[in-house]
Formats: structure tokens, C-alpha cells, sequence
């Protein structure tokens, strides 16, 4: 326990404490706001922390950029690709796709967002919570005979 | 006919062959320096993102057709699983591009990496386009004031 | 670069060479063919044929591995702990049998019933999204790469969205269900991604078999446990796990019937092999932490996800909504069966996750079609409706037997083997006694609330109003293979157990498991 306080082990550590807090964030929007557009945003949040977070895990101590170097005829350079540190392009990689895939998902709930304006009259969650429940209900009122018959 | 906003017109008109150019720029030249498919693609689509903000949707959707923005998007898909398709036909790995030249298997490389990323490029201006056209063209439901 | 990876003489490949990969591309250059042609009249008929294809393809990989080792194959030439691999062993080739049987047998189905429930300019645009879905459920199961994993759970996670979506012609409500299993599911994949990436820093790799080494070789610690309860939520949220099961009964309730026929019997089994993948052959159930975490998380859960589900689908009024709560439950047992840890249960987990999938198909196609008739599925429009149509309700009747788990049904089998394998771990732990206890006695629940069903088709008076008519033949034909085979499978219990105890053996080695021998294909 006493080793969290150091501050050597902080400051060292610190993208990882930053990358929670923008994930509890971003969750905490996910759960706390009744707005469904809000509700994106915060999804987008949370997951641009997870983006943030294996960017990070790449890095490698004084690594810089993974492009191979080039001489002027357009041939790596082997020479100096043996001197250089790279960071790691793998979790980079990762994270473009992973990008796409939050492009997506952001689109596509704001298209439903979209539909449910249309349909429901309102983008609130509770609003449209209290609607669906009344539909349940005359749901329930309208074919519930059968319940009673069968307790 | 808009009669407005005049600068904004002009800018554009200058902007979009421009824009288009830098696309096809990181399309091309991704091996060589940052860039590729995605990014040649949300470039691509930009522009016409920005024709159809300022000269209104329908004069995009002249420009670029609804119908061609959908068979783009699947086409992209297709080139590239297609590339996938004839390296297994010329008998090497799904993708694995040294079929195209084997014996000098970094041109091989080379062009194939050039035909999936076109295909990349494709898709993504197809979607991004579709994206916009999408929610621009549903009609106005909550008015300006409302927000 | 390149060329220094390809010294080695090349050999050319052939068609069977391919056929893991040809498993999960058929499905997916499907998906952009049919919008380029953007028929109606050519969407169908593709997506019916690359299915058959893919369900093909399934069986072959099925007869290479069944006697065990694994097919690898590499995307891209580039060698397996680097470059992308599809390994295909027992395991998968069982859930990718599963997956593509029913995807093929649901699409007959489908071509009725979603002409009838969803207009007709959204028909091409859909048999896409359902290849796509088809696509990310395949290739999730055949993939040998952890990364690889998210990003087909993502494709089918996304189109499956839209399919729920599809619901909103009949239902509005199929619009937030769709949207509250957006939200929860993008949580899920994003928890996954967090597992992965903290595996990735623990161990440098992404290659699911190379993972089990090295975790096996430097053992557990702190990053390496954590990304384990990341990963297990992520995937428990898309399986369904009990506290994590939410969005089901909404999006199972409005989604357009076959879209539910699809994704209950496929999606959440794509999702448990992962689960069963990374507990037995990522991490070894023999490290301490991941034995704790089945018999003090998943234990309780699954029991009581059996108790409660099952209890909640009592009292439904709606069909549809009791068989999505019964799917809850269902997940329960198999997760019971991973929960037990022995060779028994694991088999028994498996062999329920095919038999669920066909029986509740098959009962979900039974609301489809009485949807088809009826306009809806609450008890009172198809009360009565046994005896109108009497060829279809029979089909219901014994895929509602096979949910129960009646002798001489498939669901029999598989919960007499997991009763079985609590029998075997109670020697020495008494407490799971009271599981086999258990087992027995929320079946009893499933007797109640499928027998609900048959009261409401066969001993109540129908609307007059309805014509006495059966289903469509396109709907029946997929409706009795299933039928047949619950039955089938229920006398002739060999083939099935044997490839289940043989998928089994392959988890329970752990990560030992995924170096088995090479298959080599071009002798087969």
C-alpha cells in the first residue's frame, strides 16, 4: 500500500491513472445521463480511453516514430535501422481498426437515435421508459384473461 | 437557387478539386509516408461533405448519386477481398501478395498493398458519404430554436 | 523485409488448403455482392447459397479434426505468433457446425417471414446485414487470434444491431431494445478490449495458442488477472451471463422472428465458445484464479440464472418473451457445465449449447410462424392454434420436449450428462449435490412454462376468425429437420457425444490443448 504513494511510482504510472479516469468518465456518462445522445458521447469517450491506453503500451522508452528509414533511392537504410529504437506500430495498428469500429457503432447509435426521435417524440430516457411501460402495460391489460385463468 | 454566402461558395468551389488532389495524394503515396485507405477516403469524402453542406444536398446528390454512393461501398469490400481471392487462385495464403510477383516478392508487396488500399479507399468514401447523406436527409425535426 | 520472411521454397496451395479461411469469406463477399447487384429478387437466393456453402465447408473441417489436432492456416504468409491464424480443432469445428446448420436452415424460414414482417425496400439491404452477422459469428468461432476475435464480434455485433432494428415496422420498441443492446454491447466489446490489452502488455502476443505458453511459462500476475475479469465480463455481457443479461428479452421480444430464430441460436453460443476458449485453453483452469472464479462466480450465477430466468418466463403472456427468458436460463446450464470443471461437464456444456440451439430455433420458428398467422405472439392471439394447424404445433410440441429435456429428445441427453457430472464431482465436494439437485428441479420450471405453450395451442378455443391453414412449406421443411433431429439426436447419441466429448478433451488440456498435432490438408 505505501508503495502507491511514492511519487516516482505515480508519475511513472500516470498514463495508466489517466486512462481510468477518462474510462470512469466515459462509463459514468453511459449511466448517469438520461439524454441517448449523451449517452453516445460518453460510450465515445470510454472508448477513446481504451484507444488512449494501448497508444501508451506502445511507446517504448526514447522509441520514436516506426517508419523505416529511407535512403534517397528509396531503399531502407540498413545501416541505420540498426541504430534506431522504434516504438511498438502493433498496438497502433490495433487501435486504427478498433477506431473504425467506434466510427461505426457512434453512427450507427446515433441513427437509431435518430428513429427513435421520429417514433417515440423524444430522445429522454425517461420519457421513453414511461412510454414503453404504459405500452407493456395496455399490452398486459389487453391480453392478460390468460394469466388470471391460469393462477 | 442559393444567392448567399458568397465567399463560403466561391472557397469551396476553389477547395473541393483541391481536397480531391490531397486524397488521391495519401491514396498513392501511403507506402512511402503516412497515409493509406482510411485517410484517403474520409479526405475524399470531405469534399463532398463540404459540397453538399454549402451548395445544398440535393447538388451533391447530383454530383454523386445515392444509388453509386451504396455500390461503391460494397465494391471497395469487394476489391479487396477480391486481391484475397487471386493470390489463393495463383496458389499462395488468402492476402499474401508475393503472388502477384514471386520472385521479387517486395513488388509483389507493393502492388498489392496499392489494390487493397484502393479498395479501402473506396469503402470509406462510400460509407462516410452514405454516413452524411444518411442523417442530411432525413427531414428536419426539432427546429432551430428548440436546442 | 518481405523477402527475407519467404526464403523457403513455395508450395501451392489448393482449394482444400483454404478451407478455414473459405469458412468465414464465403459469407463475407456474400454480404457486398448482394448490395452491388441490390436486388430483391437475387438477395435471397445468394445468401441461401453461400450458407449451403459455408455449411458444407463446416461438415468437411468437421471430419478432418474430429479425431483430434488442429487445421492452421495463415492469412497473409506471414507466420502464425506474428501474422493472423485461423486454427480450427474439434472445438471450433463444433460451434461452427452449430453456427452454419442453423444459419442455413433459417434462412428458408426467414424468406417468408420476413416478407411478411419488414417492408420490401429494406429486404436486400438486410439479407446483407444478416451475411455479415453470419460472417462475424463464423469467424469469431474459426479465428486464432485474440484481436482478431473483437473485431468479428464487432461485425456481428453491429449488424445484429441493425437486424433488431428491423423489428420497428411492427414495433416501435424494437428501436430502444436495439439501442440499449448498442450501448451494453459496445461496453462489452470495449471491456474485451481492455482484457486483451492488458494481456498484450503481460505477454507481448496475440496469438491465442502463443498466448497459453507463455502464460503458462511465466505464470499469473496482477495484469495478467485483471485482463482475465475484463475479459470474461466483455464476453459475459454478449453470452448473457445472469446480472449481465438485460438487453436479451428486449431484443429477442421485438426483433423481426427470424432475426430471433438466427441470433438465439447462434449468437450467444459464438460468444461462450469464447469464453470457453479463453478460460480453458488461454488461461489453464489449473491456475488458482481462474478455478476460484468459476466455482465462486460462475457457480452461483449460472444456478441462479436457472431459478430466476426460468421463474420470470412463468409468467410471461408473450411467447416470444418466454422463450428469449428461457434462453437466459438455458445460458445458465451451460455455463453449469463449464462451472463443474470435469470432462463430463465440459461435454455436457457443449452438447447443451447444440441442443438448446436447435430446440429453441425451432421453438422460435413455431412464434414465427404463429406471428405469420396471427399478427402476434401473446398467448391469447394463438391460443387455439394447435388444432388449425396442427403439423406445425406439432414440431413446437417437441422442440418445447426437447427443452425440457424429456427422454428420447436431444435436451435429455445433455442435461443427464451435466446432472451426471455434478453426481461425479460430489465425491469429494458434497455441495454439488445440491447442483445436480438443482438441475433437476429448474427443470421442473421449464415443464411449467412449456407446458403453458402447449395449454394455450392445444386447450383453449381459437379466434374463428383465423383460417385453419398450415404453414407455408418453406417454413415447415426447416421446422421438422429441426423437429427430426432433437429426436434423432436423442436415440442416436453417439456421433453427437463423440465430437462433444472430443471438443471436450481439446479445452480440457488447457493450453497443452492448442499445440496438438498439425493436420495437413492436401493429404486428406
Amino acid at each position: 500500500m505505501g508503495k502507491f504513494f511514492e511519487l516516482q511510482f505515480l508519475t511513472g504510472h500516470i498514463h495508466y491513472l489517466l486512462f481510468i479516469v477518462l474510462m470512469m468518465t466515459g462509463l459514468f456518462i453511459v449511466v448517469d445521463k438520461t439524454n441517448l445522445v449523451k449517452k453516445i458521447i460518453g460510450l465515445n469517450i470510454f472508448q477513446v480511453s481504451v484507444f488512449m491506453f494501448y497508444v501508451s503500451i506502445g511507446k517504448v522508452t526514447d522509441g520514436t516514430a516506426p517508419i523505416f528509414p529511407m535512403d534517397s533511392n528509396y531503399h531502407v537504410d540498413q545501416a541505420a535501422m540498426q541504430t534506431i529504437l522504434y516504438s511498438n506500430p502493433l498496438p497502433h495498428v490495433l487501435i486504427l481498426t478498433a477506431i473504425v469500429v467506434g466510427i461505426a457503432t457512434t453512427s450507427l447509435g446515433l441513427a437509431l437515435i435518430v428513429r427513435i426521435r421520429e417514433s417515440f417524440n423524444t430522445i429522454d430516457e425517461e420519457d421513453i421508459l414511461q412510454i414503453e411501460q404504459k405500452m407493456t402495460r395496455d399490452d398486459n391489460q389487453k391480453y392478460k384473461y390468460l394469466l388470471r385463468d391460469m393462477l | 437557387m442559393i444567392f448567399h454566402h458568397l465567399i463560403l461558395r466561391v472557397v469551396t468551389k476553389l477547395l473541393v478539386g483541391t481536397i480531391i488532389l490531397f486524397a488521391l495524394y495519401v491514396q498513392f503515396h501511403g507506402d512511402f509516408s503516412p497515409g493509406g485507405g482510411f485517410q484517403a477516403g474520409v479526405i475524399m469524402a470531405v469534399a463532398f461533405i463540404l459540397y453538399g453542406i454549402v451548395f445544398s444536398l440535393e447538388a451533391a446528390k447530383k454530383v454523386f448519386p445515392e444509388w453509386l454512393v451504396h455500390k461503391l461501398s460494397a465494391l471497395g469490400v469487394l476489391i479487396y477481398a477480391g486481391t484475397g481471392i487471386v493470390t489463393m487462385i495463383l496458389g499462395y495464403d488468402f492476402l499474401d501478395y508475393d503472388a502477384f510477383s514471386p520472385l521479387h516478392p517486395t513488388h509483389g508487396q507493393h502492388w498489392g498493398l496499392l489494390i487493397i488500399e484502393f479498395g479501402v479507399g473506396v469503402t470509406v468514401t462510400g460509407v462516410m458519404v452514405a454516413i452524411y447523406y444518411a442523417f442530411a436527409g432525413r427531414p428536419p425535426c426539432i427546429s432551430d430554436e428548440e436546442w | 523485409m518481405a523477402n527475407i520472411a519467404h526464403v523457403a521454397e513455395h508450395t501451392a496451395r489448393d482449394l482444400i488448403d483454404h478451407l478455414p479461411l473459405l469458412q468465414v469469406l464465403v459469407p463475407f463477399c456474400t454480404a457486398p455482392v448482394i448490395v452491388l447487384f441490390g436486388s430483391r429478387r437475387f438477395a435471397w437466393p445468394l445468401a441461401f447459397i453461400s450458407s449451403v456453402i459455408s455449411l458444407v465447408i463446416s461438415v468437411m473441417l468437421m471430419m478432418i479434426v474430429r479425431e483430434g489436432g488442429y487445421i492452421s492456416y495463415t492469412l497473409g504468409g506471414w507466420a502464425p505468433p506474428l501474422g493472423i491464424e485461423y486454427r480450427i480443432d474439434a472445438t471450433n469445428a463444433f460451434v461452427l457446425m452449430l453456427i452454419s446448420t442453423i444459419g442455413t436452415l433459417v434462412l428458408p424460414f426467414a424468406y417468408t417471414s420476413i416478407k411478411n414482417e419488414i417492408r420490401n425496400r429494406d429486404h436486400t439491404l438486410l439479407y446483407a446485414c444478416w451475411m455479415l452477422c453470419f460472417t462475424g459469428l463464423l469467424g469469431m468461432v474459426a479465428t486464432g487470434d485474440a484481436f482478431n476475435v473483437f473485431v468479428f464480434l464487432e461485425i456481428s455485433s453491429l449488424s445484429t444491431y441493425v437486424l433488431v432494428a428491423q423489428g420497428a415496422s411492427k414495433d416501435r420498441r424494437a428501436l430502444t431494445a436495439a439501442y440499449d443492446y448498442l450501448i451494453m454491447g459496445t461496453i462489452g466489446a470495449t471491456f474485451f478490449v481492455i482484457g486483451l490489452g492488458m494481456l498484450y502488455m503481460a505477454t507481448g502476443t496475440l496469438n491465442l495458442a502463443d498466448l497459453a505458453d507463455r502464460i503458462a511459462n511465466q505464470g499469473a500476475n496482477r495484469t495478467v488477472r485483471s485482463g482475465f475479469a475484463f475479459v470474461i465480463v466483455g464476453m459475459g455481457l454478449k453470452v448473457a451471463i445472469f446480472p449481465l443479461h438485460l438487453w436479451l428479452p428486449k431484443a429477442y421480444t421485438f426483433a423481426p422472428s427470424a432475426v430471433t430464430v438466427f441470433l438465439s441460436a447462434t449468437a450467444t453460443k459464438a460468444a461462450l465458445y469464447v469464453v470457453m476458449r479463453f478460460v480453458f485453453s488461454v488461461y489453464n483452469p489449473d491456475f488458482s484464479f481462474a478455478k476460484n472464479t468459476l466455482e465462486i462466480i460462475f457457480l452461483p450465477l449460472a444456478i441462479i440464472a436457472m431459478f430466476s430466468a426460468s421463474f420470470v418466463a412463468v409468467f410471461q403472456v408473450n411467447m416470444k418473451k418466454m422463450l428469449a427468458y428461457s434462453s437466459i436460463a438455458q445460458v445458465g446450464y451451460m455455463l453449469l457445465g463449464i462451472a463443474i470443471l470435469n470432462e463430463a461437464g465440459l461435454t455436457a456444456s457443449l452438447l447443451h449449447m447444440f441442443n438448446h440451439g436447435f430446440a429453441k430455433a425451432l421453438l422460435f420458428m413455431g412464434a414465427g410462424v404463429l406471428v405469420l398467422k396471427t399478427g402476434g405472439s401473446f398467448y391469447l392471439q394463438i391460443s387455439g392454434m394447435g388444432r388449425k394447424m396442427p403439423i406445425t404445433s406439432g414440431a413446437i410440441v417437441i422442440g418445447g420436449l426437447s427443452l425440457i429435456g424429456v427422454p428420447g429428445t436431444a435436451g435429455f441427453l445433455s442435461k443427464w450428462l451435466l446432472v451426471q457430472a455434478a453426481l461425479e464431482r460430489s465425491a469429494d465436494n458434497s455441495l454439488f449435490l445440491v447442483v445436480a439437485l438443482s438441475i433437476v428441479l429448474s427443470s421442473l420450471l421449464a415443464v411449467v412454462y412449456v407446458w403453458r405453450i402447449f395449454e394455450v395451442l392445444f386447450l383453449r378455443e381459437a379466434d374463428v376468425l383465423i383460417p385453419s391453414s398450415e404453414a407455408p412449406i418453406m417454413m415447415l421443411i426447416p421446422m421438422w429437420i429441426l423437429a427430426g433431429s432433437c429426436v434423432w439426436f436423442g436415440f442416436s447419441t453417439d456421433l453427437l457425444y463423440d465430437v462433444a466429448n472430443q471438443a471436450a478433451l481439446n479445452l480440457l488440456e488447457g493450453s497443452m490443448g492448442m499445440s496438438g498435432s498439425i493436420l495437413n490438408l492436401g493429404m486428406n
